[in-house]
């Protein structure tokens, strides 16, 4: 529990309503999205400006009580849950859009601000902000800062991170500063707003940003390539990109995945199917049909055994949003569903989809896969129950080895989920002993007492590292 | 009861495996009227009552007067259920948990004889729900109304029930309640043979929508008969923590309707629809009404639909020119899964222009009792819904079940537009227009 003096000071901050220390609101603000992961807070704070954040991490860093930044809490790496106790702080109260620059083609949003809500704001403009994780709809802009979140349309336009010009930040030591600006080019120094993105509130607390906007693009396509092979999909999804096409959206769904999806979203899946490939293009009229036929001369030279077009923007909408549903409906299928992001280069695809089904097999476990395919970022996800320990070991044995074959191609143990508390016995496969100390010594000097987000990105104690078998 | 043995009851009665079935992923969020009405308060989600529910079964939080309050700020319109991929029922971890809680609480004595007479004497018996209504008949009839209108005596007591009062249809006389049909033919050819679940608050106060539902389903080719022995279906006893009580009055409606060569049970109320085809479920406990519910289930359309299947939306329909909009009944929608029938019903009658209202398929605020027991929530949420209706510039905004209507009609007095707006069943807009 708080300590009341603490408890008092910050009450005068925000105001009494905008500090919860009751059971209710500390067990609604255990969780995120990450099975096996909850853990109560000390309170619940909800600041107004960022003068109250500035202030509330004074307090927090003075008493060194544990600061965990959250937005809407669907996080997948347990990065807000805060399993160190203290405070959590939640920004509903901070969620204006605070201008939309048509001139320079930028948005600046306060961190609480929901993403969809943001991009139809700034599409009712005729402008486009990429960034589409499949949460969109709940997640904050926060959030998707903190985690650099990815999503459908990372192959063409990349990631949250490629749309961040510039943040406000404040530092546990209550300084605060702004990085970037509303600039096309901008060296002035480290670059802060990069380091700060993805750093999943480790480093300080994000309380505005000013967002890249592109014009919208012109015209969009869908289509459905359905394989009987699931070898023959991910090889199409390389070859595809050898070929010098690089979709918006290059999504891959396997064959369990498609009928638990179809049992959501009821919208005609082929479940008959191995796999299909859900593919996007958008751009200019004559650019977006020439792509599209190219692709899909590509998917029946590898042997696709149909490719449709969406004929109408509500059927591809559908694709899109069943799509997104991928995983949440996996969990009708078992009480717990695990799932990883392991990354690896595009050309590599094939070779992974193949390692996670004879590692799956090998462990006995039940691991389907979908992702965004394109980007090489595939999302096994395990169906299994928390309280068969048993089967558990085998599941982490198999993910570990997941992340083992992952590092081996060249990948990472995580694409687009980020690191937090679940993935960080895991950081040091992928960056080593010496990356990791680099990375210490920056959250050092910005959080030298450790109270922003303690316990996630670093491990205690680091996974030894498997040896590949397959 | 002590906190203890509530925690235990809960333990042992909510479904720990459906507990499970909620991955956290949040889809659900904005579906949920309390939630967005809370500045996004996670607490007062589904994904947020989900967990506080687990947190009590895991010994985690007890089930103080927090979790209570929680429990009963859900206005159980169960919207997040259609929106979770995962296939969470919602809906039935809710109910069994305020059941355990309802019948665990201690009520004042007044509070505890009114819910005995509610639940017990009043609902399950239609002769008292007659004598109820035929009451209000003669306050209507006598001109007490008006007096007790210019007064303001009601006021006094609730300013939520003076305009409820104010917004009650003219209640049928307790002849006309007494005299019902049985047994109707079809105009013409014979396409299907029904039977229509009256209800209780449909066969008295909102008698005449009835009347309408039965006429329709003649005009679209149906037999229809009505059970005489049916009573009310028990969805406000399950929703108010009186499980075994609505459990007794699912059986007695499901010996009703047991008879053979009926293609369809009928109903024209989202409300009740949405717990008869749960009959299975609220029955799940007791095998030897295993098949029988499954069958009662396997018929329970909404009427709207078996219109739509009869092709009543290519006959010659027709109104005045107007705007209509259309409120879903949310029962209606994320339980019975209906909610294309009743536009497609709309959009064919000549004259109107359909107009979708923002937000129509989130409840209104009227959730069985909830506008009479958390006031300020549900006229929060009404005043929303009729920003929206307004925005459509409606005429007419149709419902399909009575709760929701008399909440459009509140909303409407509420916000002064009565004397250009009306809101109305969707069987008495699609009688209209076929005449």
């Amino acid at each position: 529990m708080l300590d009341s003096n603490v408890k008092e000071l910050l009450i005068g901050i925000v105001g009494e309503g905008n500090v919860n220390d009751s059971s209710e609101s500390r067990l609604a603000y255990s969780y995120d999205a990450t099975p096996n992961f909850q853990s109560l807070p000390d309170a619940v704070v909800m600041p107004n400006s960022t003068e109250e954040v500035r202030k509330i991490l004074k307090v927090c860093n003075d008493c060194q009580i544990p600061v965990v930044p959250r937005g809407s809490g669907t996080n997948l790496c347990a990065g807000t849950c805060p399993t160190e106790g203290g405070v959590v702080l939640v920004f509903n109260k901070m969620n204006r859009i605070l201008e939309i620059d048509e001139e320079n083609l930028t948005v600046t949003v306060q961190p609480g601000t929901i993403t969809q809500e943001m991009i139809k704001a700034v599409e009712e403009k005729g402008l486009f902000y990429p960034p589409d994780p499949s949460s969109m709809k709940i997640s904050t802009i926060g959030g998707n800062l903190n985690e650099n979140s990815g999503g459908l349309r990372g192959l063409k336009y990349g990631v949250t991170r490629d749309y961040v010009l510039g943040i406000q930040v404040v530092l546990p030591n209550g300084n605060v500063f702004r990085t970037g600006g509303k600039l096309a080019k901008d060296v002035a120094g480290y670059d802060l707003t990069r380091l700060f993105v993805g750093s999943e509130g480790t480093l300080g607390v994000i309380t505005e940003a000013t967002l890249k906007l592109v014009p919208m693009p012109e015209t969009k396509k869908t289509m459905l390539a359905i394989y009987d092979d699931i070898d023959a999909a991910a090889k199409t999804v390389s070859k595809i990109i050898a070929n010098k096409v690089i979709p918006a959206t290059l999504e891959f769904l396997d064959h369990p995945t498609l009928e638990v999806v179809e049992d959501f979203a009821k919208i005609g899946l082929p479940t008959y199917a191995e796999a299909v490939l859900l593919i996007e293009q958008d751009g200019a009229l004559e650019v977006v049909e020439r792509d599209m036929e190219k692709i899909m001369r590509i998917c029946e030279e590898e042997h696709a055994i149909s490719v449709d077009v969406a004929k109408s923007d509500e059927e591809a909408a559908a694709l899109c949003t069943a799509r997104r549903s991928a995983l949440s409906a996996l969990a009708r299928m078992k009480p717990t569903t695990i799932l990883e992001d392991a990354t690896v280069p595009r050309s590599k695809v094939a070779q992974m989809v193949k390692a996670v089904n004879e590692i799956a097999g090998k462990y006995d476990v039940k691991i389907c896969t979908f992702g965004h395919a394109g980007d090489g970022n595939l999302h096994p996800t395990c169906m299994t129950d928390v309280r068969d320990k048993d089967e558990l070991k085998r599941v982490e044995k198999a993910f570990e080895e997941i992340f083992a074959k992952a590092i081996e191609l060249g990948g990472t143990i995580t694409g687009e989920h980020g690191v937090g508390e679940m993935k960080s016995p895991y950081l040091e496969w992928k960056l080593g002993r010496e990356g990791i100390e680099a990375m210490r010594g920056l959250k050092a000097a910005f959080d030298p007492n450790g109270i922003m987000n303690p316990g996630k990105m670093f491990a205690k104690d680091s996974r030894k590292r498997v040896v590949v078998g397959v | 009861m002590s906190k203890t043995t509530m925690q235990q009851e809960l333990k042992e009665r909510l479904d720990y495996d459906e507990l499970m079935n909620c991955m956290r992923c949040g889809f659900c969020l904005p579906s949920c009227p309390t939630y967005t009405q809370t500045d996004l308060n996670e607490p007062a989600s589904p994904r947020g009552r989900i967990a506080l529910m687990k947190g009590v079964v895991d010994g985690l939080i007890e089930p103080d007067e927090d979790f209570e309050k929680q429990l009963n700020l859900c206005l159980g319109c169960r919207a997040c259920e259609p929106v979770c991929p995962s296939g969470v029922k919602y809906g039935h971890l809710l109910e069994e948990a305020r059941d355990v809680l309802a019948q665990r609480k201690k009520y004042s004595l007044p509070v505890k004889v009114l819910r005995r007479v509610v639940f017990d004497e009043l609902f399950p018996k239609k002769d008292r729900m007659r004598r109820l209504n035929g009451l209000i008949w003669a306050y209507q009839k006598s001109g007490l109304q008006g007096v007790t209108q210019k007064t303001g005596v009601l006021k006094v007591i609730s300013r939520n029930l003076a305009e409820m009062e104010s917004i009650l249809p003219d209640i049928p006389s307790p002849k006309q309640m007494k005299n019902r049909p049985i047994e109707v033919r079809a105009n013409g050819e014979v396409k299907k043979k029904v039977a229509f679940f009256s209800g209780c608050l449909m066969d008295t106060m909102f008698m005449k929508t009835n009347d309408a539902s039965i006429e329709l389903l003649q005009l679209a080719g149906c037999d229809v008969w009505i059970p005489e022995t049916q009573n009310c279906c028990g969805a406000l006893h399950a929703h108010s923590g009186e499980k075994e009580q609505a459990k007794r009055l699912a059986k007695r409606n499901i010996e009703a309707f047991e008879m053979e060569g009926v293609d369809y049970i009928i109903s024209n109320a989202g409300g009740c629809g949405a717990l008869l085809v749960e009959y299975d479920h609220l029955l799940k406990d007791e095998p030897e009404w295993k098949e029988r519910s499954r069958k009662f289930v396997e018929k329970m359309k909404d009427i709207s639909e078996v219109l739509v299947e009869l092709e009543f939306h290519k006959k010659d329909l027709s109104l005045l020119p107007q705007t209509i909009t259309y409120q879903d009944s949310c029962h209606l929608r994320n339980v019975m899964g209906t909610s294309g029938a009743p536009r497609q019903l709309l959009k064919a009658i000549k004259g109107v222009t359909y107009k979708e209202m923002k937000g129509a398929d989130q409840c209104c605020g009227s959730a069985g009792v909830y506008n009479l027991v958390q006031q300020d929530m549900s006229m929060q949420i009404l005043d929303d819904k009729m920003r929206h209706a307004k925005e459509t510039e409606a005429q007419t905004i149709v419902t399909a079940n009575p709760g929701c209507l008399l909440q459009m009609k509140l909303g409407v007095k509420r916000k002064g537009l009565d004397h250009k707006v009306k809101a109305v069943h969707i069987v008495d807009v699609l009688l209209e227009a076929v005449h």
